[in-house]
Parts: C-alpha cells; structure tokens; sequence
C-alpha cells in the first residue's frame, strides 16, 4: 500500500545541514497497522509526514496506492492527499467550527449536495461514539474527544491509509487506549492501512502488526512486532522495552542488596525471558516436578503482544546444582533465554 | 428646556444644520475610506502573511519590499503625508481639497496600519491547522479563504474596530486640507473662534462614534469566537 524507497530529507538550519531521514526504505502492506517508534529527534515523524508530502523527500520515492506521490502536480496532490487521512498529537480542529463542520470540512467542494454530507457526517459522528455532540465546539470537548473528531474527519474522504503523528502523545493512558481501540476498530471494519507515529512502547504493543525501530533517521530494525520485541537486535529496541518491563530492575534490587534477593545455599536467582509464543506452556511446573527444584517467582512481566504473551519471570531455585543446571538446559531447549544472576 | 440648551450650547444651537452636514461628511469619509482601505489592508495583510518564510506562497522578494513599504507609510506623520500625497490626490480624483481629496490620503494613512493588523491577527492561526487543512488536500487558495479568513475573524474584527477608531481620528485631521467634517467644524469654530461648546459637541458625537464601532466590534468578536 505504501512504498517508502530510499527517502532522505535534509533540513537546512541557521546555515547547518540536519539529516532527519537518511536513506529510508519501507514497505507497508494494505490493510496492516504499521508502527515507527523513535525516541524524539529519530526523524520519524518527518518520514511519515514525507508519505502526505507535508515535507518533500530531498531524494527518493513515495508510492500509495499504486502512485508516486512526489510526482504528482499540485491539483494531482491535493487530489491524493484525499485518499491519505492524518491525525496529530494536537488534533487540529478548526476552532471556528463545531464538531460536525469540522468533520464536513474535507467534504466541501466535492460535488456532495447538503443532504449527502450530512448523512456522511453523521455515520462518522456514530462510528466515533459522538453523535451528541455535533453541535459542540472544539473548546468544549475532552482530549480525547477531539481526536475522535479528529479521526472523522481524517475519514471523512474514505481514505485507504491513516497516518497517525503522534497521535495519542498528548492524552492519558486511558484515554490512549480508547483511540486505539478505536483505531483498531476502523483498521479492521474499514481496511483502512494505519501508520502510527509514536515513542510509546505501549501504543506499538496495543494495535501494531509490524513495527520500524528508527534512530538518528535511519530504521535500526523491523517486523513483525512480537518478533522485533522478543528477540530485539539494537540497542535502541532494548531500551524501548525496558521502558515497559518490570525484569531489568532485577539489577538494581541486586546492587542494593536488597532483602527479596538474599539467598540461602544452594538458591540461585534466574531471569527468563520468553523468546517464542510459547509462555502458555506450564514450564515453571515441569521444571519444579520434573527435575525436583524448588521455584519461587519474585516478579514477573508478560504481557500479551500480537496475540502472544511476551516477557519473562525472574525466580529463585533451589534444589541440587546438578538438578538446577539440567533445568536451565531444559528451559533453554524451549527456547526460554535463562541468565543466571551473580550475586556477591 | 429650550433655554437651558441655549444657555449651555449659544454657539451649537445656530449651527445645528452645519453639524450635520459635518457629521454627514465624516461619516462619508470613514465610509468610503474604510472600506477601501479595509480591502487593500487584507490583501497586503494576507500577501505578507502567506509569503512569510515557511508559508504556503513563501517568497522573500515579495515579502521584503512590502514589510518595507508598509514600514516606510506607517512612519510618516498623516499630517505630512496629507500634503505630500497631494499631487498624486490631483492626478487620481481631479481634486486635492474638500471631502473628496482627503480619502486618497485617509487610504494610504489607513492601510499600512491595517495590513499590519492584519497580519498580527493571521499571525495568532496555529501553524497546526494549515498542516491539517493541507493534509486534507486544501489548496493554497482554499487555506487562504477557508483556513486563514475563516478561523482568524475575530482577530480581524479586533483589527478592523482598533483601525476604525484611528481612522476616526484621521478624519478629524483631514480637516487641515478643507476635508470638512467633524474635525474641521470643531477647529473653525471651536478653536479659531473660541467658542468651546462646539468643541465638547463634537467630541461627544466622536465619542458616541467610537463607542458603537467598538461594542459592536466586540458582539461580533463574542459571537464568532468559540
């Protein structure tokens, strides 16, 4: 559906050249949600802004939908951007304009008479739960009001793909997580393709098929996101996933000697962490009967991810040392990641 | 009553069909200069607005000379721009006395002042909304008209009342080159004469003026801002 080819944007600042997207390839299939997470400055959202053409590409090629978007004339533009809705972390409503004008305002110059716009406003007023509040300004409607709103009005010209800039950035985690049930919902009724900007960890987890890490302008990698998240490969994915895991404090409990990580002879603390979709098996059980250990879980941390849990455990054994190492062996050929933490 | 008006007012109440016909003339000064002016101040507002760095007509060229221009009107005292401009008064309206010579001057006193106004007003659009009218595939002039204009009215209300008030104020000048009006009838008779009633009246009439044009400047700010 999107086709993102070799695409590098270069600002010019106060006489310094900026690479914000260098040399960018991505292939975005119909109907999938797409997620790009970056910390801030990745140069994520100029690539995504570079797929409506807010900003030009310095070099390479943008393809939705079968055509080169960078090619186009400006009437051909203007034309295409219809099939290409956007919604920003600040929604963008015109604060002239109620919420039903606001959502009518893609519709305007179509040639759609009166009773056509408002029968479409309307199904987009239900569709985004907001039928009572056609009337009401911008002014007087929540966060994430307004992005519902914002969200009909993006859909308002039946476009194919949905960019999302940031689009949950400014809300709270509740209220995050209606927007993107919502978006899921119209990802799934509609077949609209979604990219999603975001630096939330947990917005890629919640709707996401596919996942680009970006760093410094460049994709440090992609997948599927079960994939990228289980087994990451950069630095910068790890960091992401620590800022949802509870595992990594381990460490610090360790460092500050903490009661909970004081062990008798014989115990040794292990950090588990699932690499494939296989958490529903009952390891911790085989383990404990099967190789007569004892298994205390301290935390834990799994959540589910693309319909698979995704996380680990960290847990004290104890048991003879021979029986914790044919453990650990075992768990390893279920393709659990085990590290056996030192304690001083 | 009657002599109570002649008491306080001897010099108003034999000049009463002159007063009108100064209030007539102003408010025909305000009118036509007024809306001239407010037509060409949008688009100069406008103009300088869109052509401003990072704007949909960027362009630096156009950008620079009109900032300057407008610079260059906006500091000369009207009193001095009255009588400079009057050649250009005599080439354009065939006259540069009377009501009809001082719109010219009223204009060019008026529009700089308001093409900057304007440009303040447009100024004070989030940057957030032309990003998303453009993304909803809005051309440049439909940003213009739909985006721009529409969003910013009442800014450009607030500009139009501060602008009709000064340009109040200019008229009673224009009275310095035989404009008539208000301003004129109060400095022939209240100042050269002496006869301080006049005066008082007009300035309550000017009063009265300025305060309709401003709270109804202000009903339309109230009623189009959401």
């Amino acid at each position: 559906m999107i086709e993102i080819k070799n695409v590098s944007k270069t600002f010019l600042s106060e006489g310094k050249i900026l690479e914000a997207v260098k040399d960018v390839s991505l292939h975005i299939k119909p109907k999938e949600v797409f997620g790009i997470i970056g910390f801030s400055g990745a140069g994520k959202s100029t690539l995504v802004r570079c797929i409506n053409l807010l900003e030009r590409p310095s070099h390479g090629s943008i393809i939705v939908d079968g055509q080169d978007i960078t090619s186009l004339s400006p009437k051909e533009l203007h034309k295409a951007r219809k099939n290409i809705g956007m919604i920003f972390q600040h929604f963008n409503l015109m604060k002239s304009r109620n919420v039903f004008q606001n959502i009518a305002y893609p519709l305007k110059g179509r040639g759609q008479n009166k009773n056509e716009i408002k029968e479409k406003v309307n199904a987009l007023l239900k569709l985004v739960e907001l039928e009572d509040k056609a009337k009401a300004y911008p002014s007087q409607l929540s966060g994430g009001q307004k992005q519902r709103v914002a969200i009909a009005r993006a859909l308002a010209t039946d476009p194919k793909v949905l960019l999302c800039d940031e689009a949950t950035s400014a809300l709270d985690p509740q209220t995050t997580l209606s927007i993107l049930k919502l978006l899921k919902q119209v990802n799934k009724q509609l077949g609209i393709t979604i990219v999603i900007i975001t630096h939330e960890m947990a917005v890629i987890k919640e709707v996401c098929n596919r996942v680009a890490v970006m760093e410094n302008g460049k994709i440090a990698e992609e997948g599927e996101v079960f994939q990228v998240f289980s087994s990451p490969r950069q630095e910068v994915t790890k960091g992401f996933i620590d800022t949802t895991s509870v595992l990594h404090k381990i460490y610090d409990l360790i460092e500050t000697s903490s009661p909970v990580v004081q062990l008798k002879p014989g115990e040794k603390i292990l950090k588990l962490k699932y690499l494939e979709k296989k958490a529903s098996e009952a390891l911790i059980s085989i383990i404990s009967r099967d190789f007569n250990i004892d298994c205390n879980i301290i935390f834990g941390s799994i959540e589910i991810i693309g319909d698979a849990p995704l996380g680990g455990l960290v847990i004290i054994v104890s048991g003879k040392s021979g029986d914790i190492e044919d453990a650990i062996n075992y768990l390893e050929s279920k393709n659990v990641e085990v590290e056996v933490l030192d304690i001083d | 009553m009657i002599e109570w008006i002649n008491e306080i007012l001897p010099n108003v109440v034999n000049k009463v069909p002159e007063l009108i016909k100064s209030l007539n003339q102003t408010l025909y000064l305000l009118g036509i200069s007024g809306s001239i002016s407010f037509v060409f101040g949008s688009i100069l507002g406008i103009i300088l607005t869109v052509t401003k760095k990072g704007n949909i007509y960027e362009n630096k060229f156009i950008y620079i000379i009109l900032d300057k221009i407008i610079n260059i009107f906006r500091s000369i005292p009207f009193i001095i721009l009255l009588a400079s401009l009057i050649p250009l008064t005599r080439a354009i309206v065939g006259t540069a006395i009377g009501t009809k010579g001082a719109i010219l001057p009223l204009i060019f006193g008026t529009v700089p002042f308001f093409s900057r106004q304007i440009e303040s007003a447009l100024a004070e659009l989030d940057s957030g909304l032309i990003e998303a009218a453009q993304a909803m595939g809005t051309s440049s002039m439909g940003i213009i008209f739909r985006v721009y204009l529409k969003e910013s009215i009442p800014g450009i209300v607030r500009a139009t009342t501060i602008t009709f008030v000064s340009l109040i104020g200019l008229t009673a000048m224009a009275g310095a080159i035989g404009g008539g009006g208000l301003g004129d009838f109060a400095i022939r008779y209240g100042h050269q004469r002496n006869q301080i009633d006049v005066t008082y009246v007009t300035v309550i009439i000017l009063l009265i003026i300025v305060m309709i044009v401003q709270s109804l400047g202000n009903i339309i700010i109230k009623k189009t801002t959401h």
